[in-house]
C-alpha cells in the first residue's frame, strides 16, 4: 500500500499526476464502500416488505420510522468529522462507523417484531453511515497528491454506486432462493458488513500520516478560511436550488404515463451513468481545474429541468437520466476533490463534513421548497421558478467560488 | 509488507467463513418449514354457508368461522388481504420476490378466479361493493417515496359492469375546503363503496394531513368532507363510517376507533382501549370488527365492538385477520 501512496522513488518525476496509480488506499476504501453498500441496499429493499407486510406496519408508522432519523444524520456527521480530526483516528472513527451499521443488521434480526428494537436499529445504522462519511472522505483525500484527487474520488464512488446497484440485485436473488425470508437477507447483510470492517481494517493504513503534508499548512480551522467559506456559499447556495430527484423522476413518470412497475427503475439510469462518468470527469477535473466541472454539472442539471419543460418523449426521458448522471459524476467527488486540498490535514474531517452537511441541508431545504411550490401554483411554475433559481445560484457561484489559481494551493 | 501472506491468509479464511456463514443461514432458511403461499381454496370450501371470514394467519389461508359455534374450517385460498360481499371476493396476495407485487384476484362465491390483476407493491386494504359490482384495493408501493413522509400508497378500483380498471385513482379531480387541490404528494387508500355502487369514500393523505374524501366514480371527482379520518368504512345501511382517527403522537399507539354520523357529521370513540390499525368492517348495522396485535405470540387476533360507543371488545377469533360477515 505505502508504495503506491507516496510514490516510488524510481518513478520519473512527477509531472501532472494523471499517468500515476490510483493510490491503494483509495481502491481498499472503494471496496470497504462497494461492499457496505451491497450490504445496506440489500436491506434498504427489503425494508418495506419485511416492516409492512412481515410486521404489519401501516404504510404510516413506517414512513414515521424511516424519516425519524435523517435530521439527525446531518448532526451525527459533523460529529464524526471533529471526532476523526482529534489526533488523526480518521480510520478508527470511520471503522466504528461501518461497524455499527453493521451490528444493526443483527439488531434488526433480533429485534424480531418489536417497534422499538426496529426504531434502534434504524438509528444505529444512520448514525454509522453519518460518523463515517466524513473520516472516509477525508482519508480518501489525504491519500494521494492534491493533483490526482479527483480521479481518485471518481474511483471511489465509482465502486460506491456500484455497490449500490449490486445490493438490491443481492436481495432479490436470497429472497428468491428461500421464497422471500427476510431474516435471511439481514444475515447474509451483516455478513457481507462485517466483511466490508474487516476490508477497512486490513487494508486501509491509519490515520491522516500517510502523506507527509505539512501540518502547519493552514492553522486556522475550516470556517475561518475565506476560501473554504466561499465553496461553502456557492454549494449550499447551489443545494438550496435543486429540486431533489424523486420530482425529477415523478415528473418523468407523469409525462411518460410510465407504468408504475417501471418507476423504480428509473433512478438505474443516473447511477449507471455516475458509475461511467465518474472517473473521467475526475480526471478531467484534475487536469483543468475542479470549478468550472463542478459550474457544468449543476448547468447540466439545469439542461434536465429545460428539457422537462418540454413535451416529454421518451428520448428527452433518456437525455435527462443522462443529464442527471453527469450532474453527480461533476459536483459529488469533484467538490470532495475541490475543498479537501484548501483544509489543514488536522481539520480536514470536520471541513469536510460542515460541507457535506451544508449542501446536504441546502438540498432539504430545495426539496421542500419545490414541494410547495408545485402544491401552490402547480407543476410548471414550479418547474420554471426552479430553472431560475438555478440559473441565478450559477451565475452567483460563478462569482463567488475561488478561481482557479488559488484552488490547489 | 513482510505479513502480506499470513494477512491475505486471515482475510481469506474470515471471508470464506462469513460467505460459509451466509450461504449456510439462506439453505437453512430455505428448507425450513412454512406455509404455501400460493394455495387455491378447496372445492368445498365456498361462501355459501354464512358466517365470519377472515384470514387465518397460522395457515395464511381464509377461513370461516360459522355462526353457531362450530369449528373454524381453514380451507379457503392464501390470501394476505381478503374481502367478500354479494357475489364477489377479492383476495389480495403478495407475488414472491422483489419488487414487491400484489396480485389481486377477484372469485366468485365458489372462491374460484373470475378475473386477476398484478399491481406493484404489498397488499395493504381491500374491499368490495355490497353488490359485488365494484372492487377497490389499496397497495403500499415501495421505491417511489418521493414525498417527504417517505411512502406511498396507490388505490385502483376496478368496475366488474364494464371491465374497466383505474390503476391509481390519485388522479381525480379533489377539492379540499373547496378550492381544487394541486400537489404531488396525493396518496389515497381505505376505499369504502356506497350501495348505489358510485359513490366511495376513502382516505386522502397530503401535506401531511389525512382527509375523508367522498368520491364520485362516474362523474370522477372527490371532495374532503373532514380531517383526520383514517381508513373509512361504511356501515351496511350507509348511514355512519366507522373509522381510525390519529388521537396521539406516540408511534406505538396512535390511533383509536371511532364512528361518524353522517347526518350530523357528529363522531363518538368506541369503547376499544387500543389502537386499531385496520380497515374496520360492519359484522351488522350495530357492530364493527377489526384486527389487533395477537396476544400470546400470535400474528394478529380479530376483535369486536359495538358500534354506538358503548360495551367493551369481544375476542372474536385468534389468530385472524381481515374479517368480513358474509351473509
Amino acid at each position: 500500500m505505502y508504495l503506491a501512496t507516496t510514490g516510488r522513488t524510481d518513478a520519473p518525476p512527477r509531472t501532472s499526476g494523471v499517468g500515476r496509480r490510483v493510490p491503494g488506499t483509495v481502491l481498499a476504501l472503494g471496496a470497504v464502500s462497494l461492499v457496505t453498500d451491497v450490504s445496506s441496499e440489500m436491506v434498504t429493499a427489503v425494508l418495506p416488505l419485511y416492516l409492512v407486510l412481515g410486521l404489519g406496519l401501516s404504510p404510516l408508522q413506517f414512513g414515521f420510522l424511516d424519516g425519524m432519523f435523517n435530521g439527525a444524520t446531518a448532526l451525527v456527521r459533523l460529529l464524526g468529522g471533529r471526532l476523526a480530526d482529534r489526533g488523526g483516528r480518521h480510520k478508527r472513527v470511520a471503522g466504528a462507523g461501518y461497524l455499527l451499521s453493521a451490528l444493526s443488521r443483527l439488531g434488526l434480526l433480533l429485534a424480531g417484531g418489536a417497534t422499538a428494537g426496529i426504531a434502534t436499529a434504524l438509528a444505529a445504522d444512520r448514525l454509522g453511515k453519518g460518523i463515517r462519511t466524513a473520516p472516509r472522505d477525508a482519508l480518501i483525500s489525504l491519500s494521494g497528491p492534491p493533483e490526482t484527487l479527483g480521479r481518485s474520488f471518481g474511483v471511489h464512488r465509482a465502486m460506491d454506486t456500484t455497490g449500490a446497484l449490486l445490493g438490491p440485485l443481492a436481495a432479490f436473488a436470497v429472497l428468491q432462493a428461500t421464497a422471500d425470508a427476510y431474516d435471511a437477507v439481514f444475515v447474509v447483510s451483516f455478513c457481507v458488513g462485517l466483511m466490508g470492517v474487516l476490508l477497512l481494517a486490513v487494508y486501509v493504513p491509519a490515520g491522516s500520516g500517510t502523506v507527509p503534508m505539512p501540518v502547519t499548512a493552514r492553522p486556522r480551522t475550516a470556517l475561518r478560511d475565506p476560501v473554504f467559506r466561499r465553496i461553502l456559499y456557492a454549494t449550499a447556495l447551489l443545494g438550496a436550488a435543486t429540486i431533489g430527484d424523486s420530482f425529477l423522476y415523478l415528473l418523468l413518470q407523469r409525462g411518460l404515463d410510465l407504468p408504475t412497475a417501471l418507476f423504480p427503475l428509473l433512478p438505474l439510469g443516473p447511477a449507471a451513468g455516475y458509475l461511467l462518468l465518474a472517473v473521467p470527469v475526475g480526471r478531467i477535473a484534475d487536469r483543468m481545474g475542479r470549478r468550472l466541472p463542478f459550474l457544468l454539472g449543476h448547468a447540466a442539471l439545469l439542461g434536465a429541468y429545460a428539457l422537462l419543460l418540454a413535451p416529454i418523449a421518451w428520448p428527452t426521458a433518456v437525455a435527462v437520466l443522462a443529464l442527471l448522471g453527469i450532474f453527480y459524476a461533476a459536483t459529488d467527488g469533484v467538490l470532495m476533490a475541490l475543498a479537501g486540498p484548501l483544509l489543514p490535514v488536522r481539520g480536514r474531517a470536520g471541513g469536510l463534513a460542515v460541507l457535506q452537511t451544508g449542501q446536504a441541508l441546502a438540498r432539504l431545504l430545495g426539496a421542500a421548497g419545490f414541494g410547495a411550490a408545485w402544491t401552490l401554483w402547480g407543476q410548471r411554475p414550479a418547474l420554471w421558478l426552479a430553472g431560475i433559481a438555478l440559473t441565478g445560484a450559477l451565475a452567483a457561484a460563478w462569482r463567488v467560488l475561488p478561481a482557479p489559481a488559488r484552488e490547489a494551493s | 509488507m513482510k505479513a502480506g501472506p499470513l494477512r491475505l491468509a486471515a482475510v481469506v479464511i474470515a471471508v470464506l467463513l462469513l460467505a460459509g456463514g451466509s450461504l449456510g443461514y439462506v439453505l437453512h432458511a430455505r428448507h425450513r418449514e412454512r406455509p404455501p403461499q400460493q394455495a387455491a381454496a378447496d372445492g368445498s370450501f365456498t361462501l355459501d354457508e354464512p358466517g365470519l371470514y377472515f384470514r387465518d394467519s397460522a395457515t395464511g389461508r381464509v377461513a370461516r368461522l360459522p355462526a353457531r359455534g362450530a369449528p373454524r374450517v381453514t380451507d379457503g385460498p392464501s390470501c394476505d388481504r381478503f374481502y367478500a360481499a354479494g357475489e364477489r371476493a377479492l383476495c389480495l396476495r403478495k407475488l414472491p420476490g422483489l419488487p414487491a407485487r400484489t396480485r389481486a384476484l377477484v372469485l366468485d362465491r365458489r372462491l374460484r378466479e373470475v378475473r386477476g390483476v398484478t399491481v406493484p407493491g404489498i397488499p395493504n386494504r381491500a374491499r368490495v361493493s355490497a353488490s359485488g359490482n365494484l372492487l377497490s384495493w389499496t397497495a403500499f408501493a415501495v421505491g417511489d417515496s418521493y414525498a417527504t413522509s417517505g411512502f406511498s400508497t396507490r388505490t385502483s378500483v376496478l368496475d366488474l359492469r364494464t371491465g374497466y380498471l383505474i390503476k391509481s385513482i390519485e388522479d381525480i379531480p379533489l377539492t379540499i375546503g373547496g378550492a381544487r387541490h394541486h400537489a404531488p404528494d396525493v396518496n389515497y387508500w381505505g376505499v369504502t363503496f356506497a350501495r348505489d355502487d358510485n359513490r366511495f369514500y376513502a382516505t386522502v393523505s397530503t401535506r401531511g394531513r389525512t382527509h375523508l374524501v367522498e368520491g364520485d366514480l362516474r362523474n370522477w371527482s372527490a371532495k374532503a368532507l373532514r380531517e383526520n379520518v383514517e381508513c373509512p368504512s361504511l356501515s351496511p345501511d350507509n348511514t355512519r363510517i366507522a373509522f381510525k382517527k390519529k388521537v396521539s403522537g406516540d408511534p406505538r399507539a396512535p390511533w383509536r376507533l371511532y364512528v361518524l354520523d353522517l347526518a350530523g357529521m357528529r363522531e363518538h370513540p368506541l369503547a376499544e382501549p387500543h389502537s386499531v390499525d385496520d380497515q374496520a368492517a360492519w359484522l351488522d348495522d350495530s357492530t364493527v370488527g377489526y384486527a389487533l396485535p395477537g396476544r400470546d405470540g400470535r400474528a394478529s387476533d380479530i376483535w369486536s365492538v359495538p358500534a354506538d360507543g358503548t360495551g367493551e371488545p369481544r375476542l372474536l377469533a385468534p389468530g385472524g385477520s381481515s374479517p368480513v360477515a358474509v351473509r
